[in-house]
């Protein structure tokens, strides 16, 4: 059975306070990943990565729950991403956890 | 002068808080130092709170803290595509005065527990991330690094309590990188019911509560186990699996739960509710084999931190407690003893820990973690095995109870011949015992 499950909407009910414009997830080199980062596009429960026509892995962390299982797999295999948590205060803040 | 304190807690989790309020009460001038907006913002659990841990500390917790219900009922369930079979244990023994066992809203209780932690004297700062760990030219830890203006800050001691990722730990070198089948990746919704509604459904009044645990199909090979608990007004509906094997299957964690939620015997269950929260978060799985090393000049680690999680009785937030309050007890001596924070003189920490369940239980089962990651039938085979058998043993059709005990026993053998039985059988009793 495959459900088509759209993770946005899921996210929807979530608190964030985005920091615009500072990432706290890098991909070293966007065009150049291994199978296994590309594996992060069905990996993450925040579904915050995607593949671009182009081949390059691209990130859109608004909805980061910040777990940290896309920087365990990476680091598990190389090291092509740089992983921080985002600055005090900012990011996922859960009502009910 | 970077501001100084005689110790410092990293995180306001169970682990931190119980550190925490352990050193204030102590006498500690202690600073607590939080990366979320208030505590409790980063974290997730099922969740279960273990009475015992809390009542070290809190003695009369019961009348102060968001508690959800006391569970009165425990359901373990296997499941195939379409069928569950299990165990329930229900008594009317937990309805008692001071009951073992709550589920929780962690948001709302880390943040009662942090509360109580400001009471008891010490100073907490909020959306402050640590980012590293500050040395002396001889490698003791002598303060951390924050994300604020001007932000050193020096301590005799500093008690790592950040979590399952640990990231300054990391950083600092003190413990290895989390390996993917070490740990789980948990997503979880709170779905909210009118409570005379949800408490119809899970045939419970008043402040009953009942917990399901389910294992086989809904985690489609992989190794974990998904979970319904009843709070108040809410059901707390989740899933887990290895990381490891989320790689390997290329599943979603989200459409697994949105399947594990459409399962027959799950569905009517959540009929009705309204999804107020989605959240993930990884739990230590590794087991006492996966543990850092717990101590070191000016520095313990405690909780998640330091993999400290029993996953087959799901026990996480009480030993974070525990650990918290006996490396906090292990400052509070040193202190008063006039002793300097070496690791030498914290190598108490891990005595204390050795003497208690939390060290006792990891220990005992140690080869748990990696048998059933090599074995996975017993997630996978069994359940559906079991989930037939009920059914072969249940329907009355015509077919006499000797050809049933036979069609069974044949479906075992051709579901994991006699030789994967009986190894099967030895495997868990070891890892077991």
């Amino acid at each position: 059975m495959t459900t088509s499950v759209k993770v946005e909407e899921k996210l929807f009910q979530n608190r964030y306070l985005v920091d615009e414009g500072r990432p706290h997830i890098k991909i070293k080199d966007p065009n150049a990943v291994s199978p296994t980062l590309a594996k992060l596009v069905t990996l993450c429960p925040a579904g915050c990565w995607s593949m671009q026509p182009d081949g390059s892995l691209s990130g859109s962390l608004d909805g980061c729950f910040e777990c940290g299982t896309c920087r365990i797999v990476a680091r598990a295999a190389g090291d092509e991403i740089e992983w921080s948590y985002p600055r005090g205060g900012y990011g996922i803040s859960y009502k009910f956890g | 002068m970077p501001e100084r304190f005689e110790a410092i807690v990293v995180g306001g989790g169970p682990a931190g808080n119980a550190a925490t309020l352990t050193l204030a009460r102590g006498g500690v001038h202690v600073l607590q130092i939080e990366r979320g907006e208030y505590a409790g913002a980063k974290n997730v659990q099922g969740a279960i709170l273990y009475a015992d841990a809390v009542e070290d500390m809190i003695p009369e917790f019961r009348d102060e803290a968001p508690l959800e219900r006391h569970i009165v009922e425990q359901r373990m369930w296997m499941l195939d595509e379409r069928s569950h079979v299990g165990t329930h244990y229900r008594s009317e023994d937990f309805n008692e005065e001071r009951p073992n066992r709550y589920t929780i809203l962690r948001a709302p209780f880390d943040k009662w527990f942090s509360a109580t932690v400001k009471k008891a004297g010490a100073l907490v700062i909020c959306e402050t991330t640590v980012l590293d760990l500050l040395r002396d030219g001889s490698g003791r830890v002598i303060g951390v690094k924050t994300d604020r203006e001007g932000g050193e800050i020096h301590a005799d001691v500093v008690i790592l309590a950040d979590g399952v990722n640990s990231l300054v730990a990391q950083r600092a070198g003190l413990r290895n990188e989390v390996k993917p089948d070490h740990v789980a990746l948990a997503v979880k919704e709170t779905h909210f019911l009118p409570s005379d509604v949800l408490e119809q459904r899970f045939n419970i009044s008043g402040e009953e509560g009942v917990v399901i645990e389910a294992a086989g199909a809904v985690t489609e090979g992989m190794l974990g186990t998904g979970f319904i608990y009843t709070n108040k007004e809410s059901l707390s509906v989740g899933i887990g699996c290895l990381v490891s094997d989320f790689v390997d299957t290329g599943v979603t964690p989200y459409g697994l739960l949105e399947r594990f939620k459409q399962h027959p015997s799950i569905r009517q269950l959540l009929d009705g509710s309204e999804v107020k929260e989605y959240a993930a978060h990884l739990i230590p799985e590794g087991g006492y084999r996966a543990m850092p090393k717990l101590f070191g000049d000016g520095w313990l680690i405690v909780g998640d931190a330091a993999q400290m999680v029993n996953s087959l009785h799901r026990e996480g937030s009480n030993m974070a407690m525990s650990s918290g309050r006996m490396a906090a007890e292990t400052v509070v001596e040193l202190r008063r003893n006039g002793q300097p924070m070496t690791a030498k003189a914290l190598r108490l920490y891990r005595e204390k820990l050795d003497a208690s369940y939390v060290i006792k239980d990891l220990k005992k089962y140690r080869d748990l973690p990696s048998v059933l990651h090599r074995n996975k039938q017993f997630v996978t085979t069994y359940p559906r095995l079991l989930s037939r058998a009920a059914q072969t043993w249940i329907r009355v059709d015509g077919e006499d109870k000797k050809t049933k005990e036979r069609a069974i026993a044949k479906s075992f053998l051709k579901g994991r011949s006699l030789r994967g039985l009986v190894g099967d059988a030895f495997k868990i009793a070891r890892a077991m015992r």
